[in-house]
């Protein structure tokens, strides 16, 4: 209900960004299942993004497809691509899934631009798409609409992920990541449960980067260059990467610091980006969601369980 | 029920209200100041472009410490976009809907600058003086709120065709280019020109892609064809490329060369300066290589006030053009007089006779209107002589 509030008195530009935050959540809630709970690098996720972008763009534009049904589409893509990168991937160890992933992240631009993919993708030029009105007679501007719809669509995410984390199967995703040998000594497939694992954090992003295309009313190669995998990377980390909370916080650094460091300096504001960055990761080394929680448990938990032990 | 329609329609009303009322004056301006946005790579992989931008920056504050436009100072907001879309399409929406800009002034980058074209369009708000070198930001028929200021690509290529139909004797032209907008605009540009002729008078074309490793097949293709004159649209390495197997294979055909690779460190010297001798390219600056304009008075007013407002930067040729471009922007807000509404900013901007803007080639004028949004049309020809550029001939036009 909080969340939904903005809707009565922000302006379309505000909306647009907190549009945005909900997006990258969502996007780095795919690269937090992989990074965190999976333990493994991933710094090819921009190309997930894109998948789905581009998925969202082609059809809405190439097949006439209505946009709320490109999202699912978008999704299975994600998925798709996740599954064919992550099934040779996979069995290989630490580093390199991460070489892997950024050789991804690296060729997908360059694939964009392919001649033979040309009548779709627009090739350089990118692909101009309408922003979706509300639908019903909804009172709300386009920029609200979206709002609600990438809430909506986050909100279920987190809601499922969550649960999938609770459950028997994100044991068992901690389980070999703690301990692999353990893990399949125990039963699990180790191979089959990285794969889905990786294809499901990868059908996230994609479903972020339908949302982001809708947003922005454009894609193009040079909106997916590896510099997004590295932005949604740093975000996961510092965010937070074995937790939930921790997307939706590395979100409003994603969304928020760049223009920061802007104002601060026009001069090098890579610069200014990188000391927030240092100084982020220096006071907070488990994220800002770690912090959250470092905090809420050294003193509020705290207090609240000395003072429910003196009622005992 | 009722109640929470008749409660909207209220608030709707109530959030329209301002907005109409400013509809009607004219938004970021007051009797004091304009507000004026850009979007330009400071970051990202295109951060060398920046410098326009500090330029310009440059300029508007040597302007309000001597009293601004019109008794208006001007609030140049220039913002980083990392030449990522996405950024663009962002900072572009901050700087209409929160900072309420009057209008943008030469945002950079063609993916860019092309993902919020449509988004400006509607609004309304002047995207002036675009700051890349495609064709397609003069299209005042679809886009009248769009308009572009360099030659484009395709303005140098009827420039090209032009000089070639004037002075070749035979007409044999192979072409290279690469397989893109950049690329295919040089194309387009010749097709202009020779009209009817072009099947006649191009005997072969040839394209690559960004990736591929080397041009040197194409090379070889375009010579076995015959052909006596080349154009070469191409970015700086495959056309250091071009140049050099040209030179290997012993092909001396009259060599028209991108203005994007004209570069003597980027590209003539490591192709070989010898093996470029006679290339012809198009200029349409002042550039600061050139010993004809050591003394000249235009650059030397830039160089002044570059040192007083941008101290201990490392001038180069970009930051001059930044310069020219802000200076055919104080004409068209000093043409506007005290009418800075959107609509009569874009009126005047399409509006321009024969500026001449102090550091651009003596002879090129700057003129617009409502069915040219070329600002810059003219181009002068150049000639290698293995250690500098030499101009020659006249200033040269492309076709509208």
């Amino acid at each position: 209900m909080v969340l939904i509030a903005p809707l009565g008195f922000l302006g379309d530009y505000q909306l647009f960004r907190l549009t945005l935050i909900a997006t990258y959540a969502l996007a780095l809630l795919g690269l937090n299942l992989v990074m965190g709970f999976g333990g493994q690098i991933s710094l090819g996720h921009g190309a997930f993004y894109a998948s789905g972008a581009y998925t969202t763009a082609i059809l809405m534009t190439s097949a006439g497809v209505p946009y709320w049904a490109t999202l699912p589409c978008a999704g299975a893509a994600g998925a798709a691509l996740g599954f064919l990168v992550g099934w040779p991937a996979l069995r290989l160890r630490g580093h390199y899934l991460a070489l892997i992933t950024l050789a991804l992240a690296t060729a997908i631009p360059q694939a964009l631009k392919c001649k033979a993919l040309e009548p779709w993708t627009g090739g350089v030029q990118g692909v101009i798409i309408d922003k979706p009105g509300a639908p019903f007679g909804l009172p709300l501007s386009p920029d609200g609409w979206l709002y609600l719809l990438a809430l909506a669509i986050t909100a279920v995410a987190f809601t499922l992920v969550a649960n999938l984390l609770r459950g028997r199967i994100g044991r068992a995703i901690v389980a070999v990541r703690d301990h692999t040998l353990a893990a399949e000594a125990m039963g699990v497939h180790v191979a089959r449960l990285k794969t889905r694992t990786f294809a499901l954090s990868a059908a996230l992003t994609a479903l972020a980067g339908s949302l982001g295309a809708l947003e922005t009313e454009f894609v193009s190669p040079d909106s997916f260059t590896v510099f997004l995998s590295i932005t949604l990377f740093v975000g996961s980390v510092v965010g937070g990467v074995a937790s939930i909370g921790g997307a939706v916080a590395g979100a409003v650094f994603i969304v928020m610091v760049p223009p920061l460091a802007n104002s601060v300096s026009r001069a090098a504001p890579g610069a200014v980006y990188g000391v927030i960055l240092i100084a982020c990761l220096y006071l907070m080394p488990s994220g800002i969601a770690g912090l959250l929680r470092r905090a809420a448990a050294s003193s509020w938990w705290r207090k609240r369980k000395r003072g429910g032990e003196h009622v005992a | 029920m009722l109640h929470r329609r008749k409660l909207l329609a209220v608030a709707a009303g109530g959030l329209a209200a301002p907005w109409v009322a400013r509809a009607a004056a004219m938004p970021g301006v007051t009797k004091t100041s304009i507000k004026i946005g850009q979007t330009i790579p400071y970051s990202g992989p295109a951060s060398a472009y920046g410098v326009m931008g500090r330029a310009q920056s440059a300029f508007f504050k040597m302007l309000n410490a001597t009293g601004g436009i019109g008794g208006r100072t001007i609030e140049f907001l220039s913002v980083d976009d990392g030449y990522s879309p996405p950024r663009t399409v962002e900072e572009t929406r901050r700087l209409i809907e929160s900072e309420d800009v009057a209008c943008l002034f030469g945002s950079l980058g063609t993916a860019c600058q092309t993902a919020v074209r449509q988004y400006l369009n509607a609004r309304k708000v002047p995207q002036l003086f675009v700051n890349t070198g495609a064709d397609k930001w003069a299209d005042p028929e679809h886009f009248p709120w769009t308009m572009g200021f360099f030659p484009s690509y395709r303005t140098e290529a009827q420039v090209f065709a032009k000089h070639m139909q004037r002075n070749a004797t035979s007409a044999k032209l192979a072409i290279l280019y690469q397989n893109d907008d950049f690329g295919r605009d040089y194309v387009a540009g010749v097709r202009d020109v020779l009209g009817p002729q072009y099947d006649k008078t191009v005997i072969r074309t040839a394209s690559y892609e960004v990736t591929d490793p080397t041009v040197d097949s194409q090379i070889v293709d375009l010579q076995a064809s015959g052909a006596d004159m080349l154009l070469t649209a191409a970015t700086a390495k495959p056309a250091a490329q071009a140049i050099r197997k040209i030179a290997e294979i012993g092909w001396h055909p009259l060599h028209y060369l991108s203005y994007v690779s004209t570069a003597p460190a980027v590209v003539l010297i490591p192709a070989g300066a010898e093996n470029a001798r006679g290339i012809i390219g198009a200029v349409f600056l002042k550039v600061a290589a050139d010993p004809q304009w050591a003394d000249d008075a235009g650059l030397a007013t830039w160089r002044a006030l570059a040192e007083k407002w941008l101290p201990g930067e490392n001038l180069n040729d970009l930051h001059t053009s930044g310069y020219a471009m802000a200076l055919a922007l104080k004409q068209v807000l000093e043409q506007c007089g005290d009418d800075l509404s959107r609509e009569n900013i874009m009126r005047q901007a399409g509006n321009l006779h024969d500026l001449e803007i102090p550091v651009l080639l003596p002879g090129i004028k700057v003129n617009t209107s409502p069915a040219n949004f070329h600002p810059i049309r003219q181009m002068q020809l150049a000639r290698w002589t293995g250690t500098s550029w030499e101009r020659f001939g006249d200033v040269l036009e492309g076709t509208a």
